[in-house]
């Protein structure tokens, strides 16, 4: 039933995001337009081919990023919070931010017009940044606790940041494109889209699969112990595959706050706490909130556009507070 | 799930133990069919640990007349032996309380008996050495409840008790019917049927007692291991889930193994008891052979008055000092 509900809102969310942007195109051409695209359906939407271009060139792949992007954000953090047992974890929490942060900076920098090299930095960026958190957290603490590998993330984050404030202040003229790097962009094309697919596909079959085990990490270790599961190995399953979500995402898009955290905690509240309803329906609600963001940051002030991360936060934080005021409501 | 309640009104004011000999849930039935999915479960998995489970030797079947044992168990938690060279022996079907000051490794003897901290020593369960088991193995013989379970909140009762069904599905499986079908018997038995979509964070003291409960059962482990069941519970509940345990633990002939800071409650239901202080085994036997004035009175360091009480077991009073 929620499931229903969340694709249906996803597919309007998608059909929104084709609709708005700077040229003005008939909704109704839009909608017949999209089901053309569909496998063996044809229709004919009567759009001048330099119309049917834009739609496919620029609004599709786009809308189709910020589907993929949200909703790799919104599982990894769904993800992370199962493993850390904690609400607040995100998908930024183990150094892959600031990890992504460093290396981009540092391609920016270095190299006078990257094209190609910014994803490819962002992935290795997010990536290292994880790697060197949980070997830090592994070797440092008890091996497998959960706080010390949350403390050696914010040590790595802090180190990292420093290190790519340090480099920025050398190239004060490159700080707009790191700053918009960094406040997030899902136009990219659709080489965007084909790079990112493949991970997509890959982490988030694997965090779905997930579903069940992390409800049982979910009561503790020693009981997930007692109930005959090895909690480190899955643990490290989970970890990996919301790292690598993670680090594909970012890749793409840059660094889109409050997707992680708001999406999981929405559907939490809406359908249940269970993860096998919460993965799947984060992965979902966050393809759908990343689309609306992207419409708002193309619409609102068009025919500029304002980042898609401060769209997140302007619109997320508001978003989520009523949710939790309107939920309390009805559990009291 | 559903037809549950109806079940409920018909059988009306019976108690719980009775019911589940009228409906389909008959222990030895229900162990019986947990042996079939466990052995399904294996063939289905091809790692080389599973050989040695295959065939006849399923970790249910064939119990020895000593449940649990366990020789010169010590922990070390840090720097600090909380458990020194504890010995535990535990027959079947027999009701074991471990009892002792605080701090004095009930916990964590209950623990290492379950595998869950590191130990020394050797602990057989069901008759065969638990380092040899393989953790689902393990669970399927021994279920844990601990003193302060985590419940999530945002869970529902179903899905948490469904948790206990854990060492019978495989890694990235699904729960089969067999195993919805275990759970939705095990919540009818405790009463629990109409919650089953309650969640967690809804619960009293009782209920969530009852629910942890609901999840070893699920495991249909014939033992039991429960830290400190009554914790934070009124007169009545305690009572309540007590006797809960007691009257499921004659049905499946479970053998149950509680920690009870309470003395005389552990004189009530337990058959033997095992006085722990510091970390070491001071005295182990019968009700009335453990609880007396000058064992309680030393290593509680209490003023105590023992008296006869039901079934001519031991009643401990606090002395009020005149001083």
């Amino acid at each position: 039933m929620w499931m229903a509900g969340a694709l249906g809102v996803l597919a309007v969310s998608m059909v929104a995001g084709l609709l708005g942007g700077a040229a003005d195109i008939s909704p109704w051409q839009v909608v017949l337009q999209a089901v053309d695209w569909l496998p063996f359906v044809h229709v004919d939407s009567g759009l001048a081919p330099v119309e049917q271009g834009l739609l496919f060139e620029l609004r599709l792949p786009r809308v189709l990023v910020a589907a993929v992007v949200g909703g790799l954000l919104a599982i990894a953090g769904a993800g992370y919070q199962g493993v850390f047992r904690n609400p607040l974890a995100d998908p930024y929490l183990l150094g892959a931010a600031a990890g992504a942060g460093l290396t981009t900076t540092v391609v920016i920098v270095l190299v006078p017009t990257p094209v190609v090299g910014i994803p490819v930095a962002a992935f290795v960026g997010a990536v290292g940044g994880v790697f060197l958190a949980y070997v830090l957290g592994n070797t440092a603490g008890r091996a497998g606790g959960t706080a010390t590998l949350v403390l050696a993330g914010v040590a790595v984050t802090s180190f990292l940041t420093a290190i790519q404030t340090f480099i920025q202040q050398f190239k004060v003229e490159e700080l707009q494109r790191i700053y918009s790097w960094i406040l997030g962009d899902v136009g990219g094309g659709w080489d965007q889209f084909w790079l990112v697919l493949p991970y997509a596909v890959v982490s988030s079959v694997l965090l779905l699969a997930h579903g069940r085990m992390l409800d049982v990490l979910s009561v503790g270790d020693e009981e997930a112990t007692s109930l005959g599961v090895r909690a480190g190995r899955v643990r490290l399953a989970v970890l990996l595959a919301a790292s690598l979500a993670t680090a594909a995402a970012v890749a793409v898009s840059g660094l889109i706050g409050f997707v992680g955290i708001v999406i999981p905690h929405v559907v939490r509240r809406l359908a249940g706490g269970s993860y096998r309803i919460v993965l799947p329906l984060s992965l979902i609600g966050g393809a759908a909130f990343l689309v609306l963001a992207d419409l708002i940051a193309r619409t609102v002030i068009a025919p500029a556009e304002l980042p898609i991360g401060v769209v997140t936060m302007f619109v997320g934080a508001p978003f989520f507070v009523a949710i939790l005021r309107m939920t309390r409501q009805t559990a009291t | 799930m559903t037809g549950d309640s109806a079940d409920r009104h018909m059988t009306g004011g019976t108690d719980p133990a009775d019911r589940h000999v009228t409906g389909a849930t008959d222990p030895a039935d229900s162990r019986m069919t947990g042996t079939d999915s466990a052995d399904r479960h294996v063939t289905g998995t091809t790692g080389p640990a599973d050989r040695h489970t295959t065939g006849a030797t399923d970790p249910a079947a064939a119990l020895p007349a000593r449940m649990i044992e366990a020789s010169a168990l010590s922990v070390w938690l840090g720097e600090r032996e909380v458990l020194t060279e504890v010995d535990l022996s535990v027959r079947r079907g027999e009701w074991l309380a471990i009892i002792g000051p605080n701090g004095a490794g009930k916990s964590t003897l209950l623990k290492a008996v379950m595998g869950v901290v590191a130990h020394r020593g050797d602990v057989t369960v069901g008759g065969r050495a638990a380092s040899t088991l393989r953790p689902r193995d393990r669970a399927r013989l021994v279920a844990y409840a601990p003193q302060t379970p985590s419940l999530p909140p945002d869970m529902t009762v179903y899905d948490y008790a469904l948790l206990g069904r854990t060492p019978y599905i495989p890694y990235l499986g699904r729960e089969s019917r067999h195993d919805r079908e275990v759970t939705g018997s095990v919540l009818e038995r405790l009463d629990l049927a109409e919650f089953a979509e309650r969640r967690l964070g809804e619960l009293s003291g009782g209920e969530r007692q009852r629910v942890v409960l609901a999840r070893a059962l699920a495991q249909q482990a014939p033992a039991l291991l429960l830290d400190e069941p009554t914790t934070a519970l009124d007169l009545g509940h305690q009572q309540q889930v007590l006797e809960l345990v007691d009257r499921l633990r004659l049905a499946d002939e479970l053998t149950v193994v509680t920690t009870l800071h309470d003395l005389t409650l552990a004189g009530q239901y337990a058959d033997r008891l095992l006085l722990l202080a510091g970390g070491r085994a001071v005295a182990a036997g019968q009700p009335g052979q453990v609880l007396t004035e000058a064992l309680v009175g030393t290593h509680f360091d209490a003023r105590v008055e023992i008296s006869l009480g039901p079934g001519g077991r031991p009643v401990v009073h606090l002395v009020r000092g005149v001083s």
